[in-house]
């Protein structure tokens, strides 16, 4: 029980491709397919034990011990800055940070840029270091809204194919960072479970190097 | 009567067997005051993690703080040569709030060479092994570090992100800002091998070999390897690592530095380094080399939990006789028992055996 390796995964379908990809490594957990609304499965035959979390808890579980190691999108660790290992880039879950705004308009210079967005930390640091004074407006979903309603100037969010962008007549203004899904691990567990940990991320750096 | 160590608790423990430790080793133990003048750590405010302090005046008015960190008080008040532990609470900022935590701490300050330099490692090790028999010590030296960083020849900022990179052994990110950058792909790929080199001493030590680039990586790993040879010599080389993706503030360590891991507590339990450069900017003219061990979060083994509150619990009424019972309190003390006397009822009290007084004698409920 006590050498499995606990693996955090995002909920949603970034978190089912990267499984499929532990799966194709080796590191299947026939369980998981189990049409239910369990949270932990665990194979100790391979020596895995999965479990679902948010998104942007999937950090805290592995900074904090509870998973040895887990998938998580570059945004969240930009976001939340967790004091982990960033072993690996899937390359999977592609997609960009950007500043979006009303299409055909362009960010005033004139004033203080009001921002909305899920992401603070990521927002004040682009913003800083261009030297702009914001206003942030912090959401926790259907961002786009704030700039139609005049809430905000431009908002600060993950455009993956710009299709709600501009089904709600905004665009990108400018890319902030590129965003893929990241192998991560707890600092502690990978010097414990190194030999683990590390036969894991050779085989996925040799199964997605293909 | 005699002391059982069942009373303590698993941090307290440690405390005492790593306080015989270092006097083992003929370190004098260095008390100190709580406080400490403000502007002292304004003055050296990058060696401390945080730039949180808790400040307060004192009678006359002079701003004071209750100190984050015990070598900076030990050093300015050293004169040359000194081997000293500590036991002192220190109050820093931890997830966003102010914490008093307990620290036991070593510091060699003095000429600093291989011997000195390997019986501090040494004795990190001992210590991780007073707290766990699954241990860890992993050792960094800043020269290799700083060395390769050096002849990429970027400016401070871009060093400083791949610093960082390294501390997450992020080599698609190191990978993307030399490529960035125009670093040739030789450096880049050194310093992608740096940030993965992780595993035992010797095995990891002829890994760092091929990383010499120029005189400082090249000090940095002769003395590694030095050490190596004399740990090797006491047989004290098991459990310790090499791993250069540990990053402290060059402008107050060189050389070796270090952090100890114990087995399910998933923070560093121990941390320490070589720093002259300290003690040079507070005019010193002597090196140093200390650790300190983060007592307090030996807590978190829960393993250590006792069962029971108390040996024995007896519940009385208002008619008791207090004589009797105190007699009978008394013959359980005696024999070593631990007693909790309680009126009417037992709570939340978890007890081996709990007894009813009736007013005459003990009743085993």
């Amino acid at each position: 029980m006590k050498d499995l390796i606990n693996i955090a995964l995002p909920k949603g379908r970034l978190g089912e491709k990267a499984y499929n990809i532990f799966e194709n490594l080796g590191y299947g957990c026939p369980s998981i397919h189990e049409n239910n609304r369990k949270l932990i499965f665990e194979n100790e035959e391979n020596g895995v034990r999965y479990f679902w979390a948010k998104p942007s808890d999937v950090a805290i579980y592995v900074e904090r011990g509870a998973a040895d190691i887990g998938i998580v999108g570059k945004d969240i660790l930009l976001e939340y800055s967790p004091d982990v290992y960033e072993l690996f880039d899937l390359g999977i879950g592609k997609c960009r940070m950007a500043v979006a705004g009303i299409k055909g308009e362009h960010e005033s210079t004139e004033k203080t840029l009001r921002v909305a967005t899920k992401f603070p930390n990521i927002a004040k640091e682009y913003y800083r270091k261009k030297s702009r004074e914001i206003d942030i407006i912090k959401l926790n979903g259907s961002i786009e809204i704030a700039p139609i309603l005049k809430m905000s100037d431009v908002i600060v969010d993950i455009v993956e194919t710009g299709k709600t962008l501009i089904e709600n007549n905004l665009e990108p203004y400018e890319d902030i960072v590129d965003i893929s899904a990241r192998f991560i691990s707890n600092k502690v567990s990978y010097k414990f479970k190194n030999e683990k940990i590390e036969e894991i991320l050779n085989r996925m750096r040799t199964e997605l190097s293909k | 009567m005699s002391i059982s160590e069942e009373i303590l608790r698993k941090d307290e423990k440690a405390i005492m067997r790593l306080r015989a430790l270092y006097e083992q080793y003929g370190y004098k133990k260095y008390k100190m005051n709580k406080f400490e003048e403000y502007d002292f750590y304004v003055e050296n405010k990058s060696f401390l993690k945080s730039e949180n302090i808790i400040t307060f005046n004192d009678l006359s008015g002079k701003l004071l703080a209750l100190k984050p960190d015990v070598t900076l008080s030990i050093v300015k008040n050293t004169n040359g040569i000194d081997k000293l532990y500590y036991n002192e609470s220190v109050y820093r900022v931890e997830n966003g709030e102010y914490r008093e935590s307990m620290q036991v701490g070593l510091e060699y300050i003095g000429d600093i060479d291989l011997y000195s330099l390997s019986e501090v490692i040494g004795l990190a090790q001992k210590s991780l092994e007073i707290i766990s028999d699954k241990h860890i010590l992993d050792i960094s030296h800043i020269g290799i570090v700083a060395g390769l960083l050096d002849v990429t020849g970027l400016s401070h900022i871009k060093k400083e992100q791949i610093s960082k990179c390294i501390s997450e052994k992020n080599a698609h990110q190191i990978k993307k800002i030399c490529d960035d950058n125009e670093v040739c792909a030789d450096i880049s790929d050194k310093i992608i091998a740096l940030a993965s080199i992780y595993g035992p001493f010797d095995k990891a030590l002829e890994a760092a070999k091929s990383l010499v680039v120029n005189e400082t990586t090249k000090n940095a790993v002769d003395e590694l390897e030095s050490l190596y040879c004399i740990l090797k010599a006491t047989g004290s080389d098991k459990n310790i690592n090499l791993d250069f993706s540990i990053i402290n503030d060059m402008n107050y360590y060189n050389g070796i530095i270090f952090q100890g891991f114990t087995e399910g507590i998933f923070s560093v339990v121990l941390s320490g380094g070589r720093y002259d450069k300290l003690l040079h900017k507070l005019g010193k003219g002597s090196g140093a080399i200390g650790f300190a061990v983060h007592v307090d979060l030996l807590e978190r083994y829960d393993a250590y939990e006792k069962p029971y509150d108390t040996d024995i619990l007896i519940i009385y009424n208002d008619n008791a006789d207090y004589s009797i019972l105190a007699l009978e309190v008394k013959k359980l003390t005696d024999n070593n028992e631990s007693v909790r006397v309680q009126k009417g009822n037992a709570g939340k009290i978890k007890a081996k055996k709990t007894f009813i007084f009736d007013g005459r004698g003990l009743r085993e409920n």
